[in-house]
């Protein structure tokens, strides 16, 4: 077990440096830091002072990969590359362009975005099996033919109406829950029905129509028709044999993303005002802060390797068939 | 001599290079019948058979809208130097030229014939009262609205369905009349059989289908004639006209972003897959590098990236246009870049699997070249994956470009599309009363053209996948699965 971990690890390192050298080539290679100075300065007071002292300001003075004016060691730290990307490894993320800690930032965002995600992916990981089994247990029947249809109906919706819907139903006519906004503590239970809410009926088509066919794939195999065989009423079928295997796939599908929880949703969080990493991503694209961008791109990349290994172990813990070789 | 200047968009070329290649692969296996087979299980499905009907009708607007020129200004006669209006228009916008030419002040309810705000209005005494100001074109025949507007509405949409009612008569003539000769039975026959659903073709569902769309769009024109039928957007643009327009947007991304990649899917997934090795680990450590970086930000950068260099580089393009439409190929080709990674994978499985095939093990044996047996016996067994992938990832993909547009990142902001439409409506949910149609008109459009897609998808899947059909046919074990699929499909005919 712990050989494989090392393996593993050391497998996810050649993957993170793969992405280090993408963001690198996109925020440095493709675009100058001139072409940034001048973006961010805007056309009038482009000079090429304003734009030297734009960079020296924000480090991009040096040059990108290797300093012939530096002496030792230096001659390689002493660049962009090191100071911007390599320094990622180490999360020490820098400044955004607008002088704030990137990292300090991030700390103090995590959990916003974790009071939302996680409600959501434990409420919804319950909601949605408990869902999708009603369907197959009833299935080939109108109940599970119209609990398809639902799906794809509610598949087919772009999740910004889910939550412009719910503002406009929950907030604006029932008046239930604030439109946006976050508070702390027991006070940020109110601010946070809504979204939650929205977030779960938005995924509702997806993940049900997702998991009634692991669930119907499960129901077809031999160890089920020995089961009725012997005479196991359909519920007893369902519940001992069919849900705690098919729980395999689930669970160990939605282990990959847990860390990526963090990170917090984009779109819910911008809608409803949530001060999380979320909104703290679209405000840095949304005033082109490239080096926070940068920070998120590799943060998220770390987090989603981080989730890869932990599907991994999780295959191991749950189905003793898989062993780590 | 002409007095319009054509003008080819990169979208514009590769959308009919699209359509070019369909057509020519319909042409291709007209005759072949274990090609045509999986296409004639779908052409029975009912539900992809209404779907395929409502995305005609949004392909065909598309199309439309993809044949693009430049109208003359001035100049023309003798010698004199000619130059063409900054605008690109389209064919589309020909035809909706009284929507997009009847613009208001600003918003304006469905079929109104008052501005949405109250304004000063001078009086023909010199006296200034606050009111309702009627609209420049809605309505703008009537003498007195509040009394008229109404019966005109009713007597519009009667005119309407009745229109699009009659339209559907002859459809539904037409068709049983092409399938009476065709078969060699008479009309009447015909007729039974094509409603009591016996014929091999859903073509009752596809009729009701039509005639749905028919009765909406008959009652939708002719009132468009008098009123803004999904009322006016900020700028007092008509929202029937945006919501038309933002259908070759959204068709654009979903259906270019695919083929942009798939090339590189295709070579990289099967090369992986057959040579195995080396090559694997490399284009294993690729797909997985990309992967790891969550879609949306690595959209997000490279949409920066090129915004900065398409600012640094504004010389490139000749009008507004150009540039929106650069910004919507390279957004397809980034879409595409974070999408490529979950084909090149099951492209890579299959092919790993197909390796170890006998055919391809005798192929291996009588010394043919491995160029030969990639484009000869892997490339078209695994053509039924590269076409569910498609078809399944459109509709996602439509939905992506509203998202990303809301963000900052997706089409440019003059072009119109879903996603602007939803940005530009969403800061007006404040107001009181609620400016609710342009978000309903881009919510309605959306959620057809995804549902249609969605339901068409299910269709083609269960039509190709031999997966499906060996479980439906037999209970056969999922190993049954890798049969190649020809041999899977003439097993299904007999």
């Amino acid at each position: 077990m712990l050989s494989y971990l090392v393996r593993r690890i050391a497998y996810a390192i050649p993957i993170l440096i793969g992405v280090n050298l993408v963001t690198f080539a996109l925020f440095f290679v493709v675009n100058t830091p001139d072409d940034m100075a001048r973006i961010q300065l805007g056309a009038k007071r482009v000079t090429p002072d304003a734009i030297a002292k734009w960079k020296s300001e924000r480090g991009y003075d040096k040059p990108l990969l290797y300093n012939a004016q530096a002496e030792g060691t230096r001659r390689l730290t002493d660049t962009i590359f090191f100071e911007k990307s390599v320094r990622l490894f180490a999360f020490d993320f820098g400044r955004a362009d607008d002088g704030r800690d990137i990292g300090r930032e991030i700390r103090m965002r995590m959990g916003p975005s974790l009071a939302i995600a996680l409600p959501v992916f434990l409420i919804g990981l319950l909601a949605y099996v408990s869902f999708s089994l009603l369907l197959a247990f009833f299935r080939a029947t109108y109940v599970d033919f119209s609990g398809v249809v639902l799906c794809v109906a509610l598949m087919s919706i772009s999740g910004m109406f889910y939550i412009i819907g719910g503002q406009y139903v929950v907030s604006k006519v029932w008046r239930l829950a604030p439109i946006s906004g976050f508070g702390d503590g027991i006070d940020a239970v109110k601010f946070l029905v809504l979204p939650v809410l929205v977030a779960l009926v938005a995924s509702l088509g997806e993940r049900t129509r997702w998991y009634r066919t692991i669930f119907l794939e499960e129901m077809n195999k031999d160890y089920v028709r020995t089961a009725r065989a012997k005479g196991l009423s359909e519920l007893r079928v369902l519940f001992t044999h069919v849900l705690r295997n098919a729980m395999i796939p689930i669970l160990t599908g939605a282990v990959v993303v847990i860390p990526l929880l963090f990170m917090g949703s984009l779109v819910t969080e911008s809608f409803f005002g949530i001060p999380g990493l979320g909104s703290y991503t679209i405000d840095a694209i949304g005033s082109q802060d490239f080096a926070v961008v940068r920070a998120m791109v590799f943060l998220g990349s770390f987090l989603y390797i981080v989730g890869l290994l932990l599907t991994d172990i999780s295959y191991t813990l749950v189905d003793p068939r898989i062993r780590l070789e | 001599m002409s007095d319009l200047k054509i003008v080819v968009l990169w979208t514009d070329a590769l959308v009919f290079l699209l359509l070019a290649g369909t057509l020519a692969f319909g042409f291709y296996i007209r005759r072949k019948e274990h090609l045509i087979a999986p296409w004639r299980r779908l052409a029975q499905s009912r539900a992809g058979m209404a779907a395929l009907v409502v995305l005609a009708l949004f392909l065909g607007i598309g199309l439309v809208d993809s044949l693009h020129f430049r109208p003359l200004v001035s100049g023309g006669g003798n010698g004199s130097e000619r130059s063409y209006a900054v605008e690109v228009l389209s064919l589309l916008d020909v035809l909706l030229a009284p929507l997009r030419e009847r613009k208001e002040k600003t918003y304006s309810a469905p079929l109104a014939a008052h501005l949405f705000a109250k304004e000063t209005i001078e009086l023909p005494d010199g006296r200034q009262i606050r009111e309702y100001p009627r609209l420049l074109h809605g309505g703008a025949h009537l003498r007195d609205p509040a009394t008229e507007r109404i019966p005109d509405i009713g007597m519009r949409t009667a005119r309407g369905v009745a229109y699009g009612g009659g339209l559907w008569l002859l459809a539904d003539v037409l068709v049983t009349l092409t399938l009476a000769r065709r078969r060699r039975t008479t009309f009447s026959t015909m007729h039974r059989d094509v409603w009591r659903g016996v014929t091999g073709i859903p073509w009752n569902v596809i009729l009701i289908t039509v005639g749905v769309l028919l009765l909406v769009a008959g009652p939708v024109f002719s009132l468009a004639a008098e009123y803004h039928v999904l009322g006016t957007d900020k700028v007092g643009q008509d929202v029937l006209y945006l919501s038309l327009k933002s259908i070759r947007t959204a068709l654009v991304i979903g259906t270019l972003t695919t083929l942009v990649t798939l090339p590189l899917a295709l070579l990289l997934g099967i090369m992986a897959g057959y040579f195995g090795g080396r090559t694997d680990d490399v284009i294993q450590y690729l797909y997985t590098t990309l992967n790891s970086i969550p879609g949306v930000l690595l959209i997000a950068a490279a949409v920066l990236t090129t915004q900065v260099y398409m600012d640094t580089h504004a010389d490139m393009f000749e009008t507004v246009s150009h540039r929106a439409d650069f910004r919507l190929l390279f957004l397809c080709i980034i879409l595409g870049m974070t999408s490529w990674t979950g084909l090149c994978r099951l492209l890579r499985g299959e092919a790993l699997k197909l390796r170890e095939m006998d055919y391809i093990q005798a192929a291996q044996a009588f010394g043919v070249r491995r160029l030969r047996i990639i484009t000869r016996h892997i490339l078209p067994n695994v053509m039924h994956i590269v076409l569910i992938a498609i078809v399944m990832d459109f509709s996602g993909l439509v939905l992506a470009e509203a998202v990303l547009s809301y963000v900052g990142v997706g089409v440019d902001p003059s072009m119109i599309s879903f996603g602007t439409m939803i940005n530009g409506a969403r800061l007006e949910m404040a107001r009181e009363p609620m400016v609710w149609w342009s978000l309903a008109a881009a919510f309605v459009f959306m959620f057809l053209l995804v549902l249609a897609a969605n339901l068409f998808a299910d269709a083609v899947r269960d039509a190709f996948d031999p997966r499906v059909r060996v479980r439906a046919r037999t209970t056969v074990d999922d190993t049954e699965g890798t049969v190649s699929p020809a041999l899977a499909v003439e097993g299904a005919m007999r």
